[in-house]
Order: C-alpha cells, then sequence, then structure tokens
C-alpha cells in the first residue's frame, strides 16, 4: 500500500486564491452594493485562510491572532457599511453602485 | 495513514464545496441566494480550518460570520427589500469582461507565486502535540493576551467606533 503524503500548503494557498479570485471577479463585475460587499468578504476569507495555512505548516499561532484581528475589522465593518446601504437606500430607492454619485454636483 | 487519507478527503470535499458555493454566490441575481450560498462557503471553510488544528478559528467562523455577518446582511436585503428589483441589465458588458480578463490574470500570478514558493522559516512552539496537550483556546488566549495585548485593546476600541457609527449613521435626522 503506497503512503499518502499529507496535503501539501500550496493546495490550501492554491485554494485560498480560487477563493480570492472568485470575490474580486464578483467585486468587479456585479453593480448590487450588497453582492459586492459579500464579494468582500469571500476575498477576506480567502486570505484568512492562507494565514491559517501558514501558521499551521509553521507551527505558530500568529496567524490565527491575524485571523481574529481580521474577523473584528470585517464584523465593524459589516456594521457601519450596511448602515450606509440603508441611508443610501433612504435616499435614491435603490443600491445600485452606478448610480451612487452624490457627490458629482 | 488512515487520519492522512481523512484529512484529503476532508481538504478536497471542503475545498470544492466551497468553490461550488462561492460560484453560486456571485451568479445568483437575487441577493438573498447571494448571501445563503456565502453562508455555505464559510462553513466549508470552517471545515478546512478545523483540519488545519485552528479549532478556535473555526468555531469563532460559524459565530461571527455565518452568525452575526450574515444575519445583519440578510436583515438589510430584507429591510430593503432588494428581492423584487432586477438588477439593471448593464450596457457595460466590455468593462465586465476586461474587468474579468484582468482578475484571471491575477488569479494565475498568484498561482505561480504559489507554486514557486518554498515555506521557510523558524517553526514555533505551537506543534499540533502540544496544542492538543495544552489547550486550542488556551494558547490563543496566551497569545492574544500576551504578545498582542495592545492590539487587542485597540480592536476592542475599533468594535466600539464601528457600533456609535453604525447607529450615528442609520439614525433618522429630524429635519
Amino acid at each position: 500500500m503506497p503512503t499518502l503524503p499529507e496535503v501539501p500548503i500550496s493546495l490550501y494557498f492554491a485554494l485560498s486564491a480560487i477563493l480570492f479570485t472568485i470575490g474580486a471577479i464578483g467585486v468587479i463585475t456585479r453593480r448590487n452594493a450588497i453582492i459586492i460587499f459579500l464579494c468582500l468578504e469571500l476575498m477576506l476569507n480567502g486570505v484568512n485562510l492562507a494565514f491559517i495555512a501558514a501558521g499551521n505548516a509553521l507551527n505558530s499561532l500568529d496567524g490565527v491572532v491575524f485571523v481574529f484581528f481580521v474577523m473584528t475589522v470585517a464584523a465593524a465593518e459589516a456594521a457601519v457599511g450596511l448602515a450606509i446601504f440603508v441611508m443610501i437606500f433612504r435616499l435614491k430607492g435603490n443600491v445600485n453602485v452606478d448610480q451612487i454619485n452624490l457627490l458629482k454636483g | 495513514m488512515i487520519a492522512t487519507a481523512f484529512s484529503w478527503l476532508v481538504f478536497i470535499g471542503a475545498g470544492l464545496v466551497a468553490i461550488v458555493a462561492a460560484l453560486l454566490m456571485v451568479t445568483r441575481r437575487n441577493p438573498i441566494h447571494s448571501a445563503l450560498w456565502l453562508i455555505v462557503a464559510f462553513f466549508s471553510v470552517a471545515i478546512i480550518y478545523l483540519s488545519l488544528n485552528a479549532q478556535f478559528i473555526a468555531v469563532a467562523q460559524v459565530i461571527v460570520y455565518a452568525g452575526a455577518i450574515m444575519m445583519l446582511v440578510l436583515f438589510v436585503i430584507m429591510l430593503i427589500h432588494l428581492e423584487a428589483e432586477q438588477e439593471l441589465t448593464s450596457k457595460k458588458t466590455s468593462a465586465k469582461i476586461i474587468g474579468g480578463f484582468i482578475t484571471i490574470i491575477l488569479f494565475l500570478e498568484i498561482v505561480a507565486a504559489v507554486l514557486s514558493f518554498q515555506v521557510t522559516g523558524t517553526k514555533g512552539p505551537f506543534t499540533p502535540q502540544m496544542l492538543a496537550n495544552y489547550g486550542n483556546v488556551r494558547s490563543v488566549g496566551m497569545v492574544l493576551y500576551g504578545k498582542y495585548m495592545f492590539p487587542f485593546e485597540i480592536a476592542s476600541i475599533l468594535l466600539l467606533i464601528g457600533i456609535v457609527g453604525a447607529v450615528v449613521l442609520s439614525k433618522r435626522r429630524k429635519e
């Protein structure tokens, strides 16, 4: 019976890159502000996966602590960002990012 | 041997579920379907965290992301009644194609970097054996409240500012 190697860290990095890219494509191609926000969360998740994989490969807990801080920032961003979306919806009736040009005068 | 085969199985299964859920999340028209598929992706990434000896982060991912943040997003989608609105058929399909193409190039660059990359550096003291003996959450707490004490306090101030900002922004102003 051949011995199976451990899952190499580059595969975890590749999965992280795939998730990040799917999120980035969503941010670029979608026009709905809430879906853009969801894609941003997916990109953060891809980066978190890379942190955890590297921390596990190096027997270090610093990656876990960094992911903890990324989660903190994501929670604060969600609260403020969704409040801004609600405000823009009250003002314009939709959250299409092509029509949010309030500073254009 | 059995443990290694199991970790391959978990990685392939959870990874495929995460990728498919992410693709469905990006392509759905209805924002509520997008949010629900994103929750599926978050859960499968949490399973991968478990196989990487990061139990604390796996639980925090389910509670904070899949629980708190996505519930907030679903409430906002419900409140501003987005599901009725069809996304406008944009005239700018060329912009989308160019943007997608550039992002694919970015992906190929990341993959090239990953393939030519060797993990170097001195290994830390937190081996899986030590984490299992001492306790994952306990070890994370030791690092978080020791080496990262000051950033932790700053993060709590950031959360407070986030709460205040959300309340101030969404308060209806009296004219």
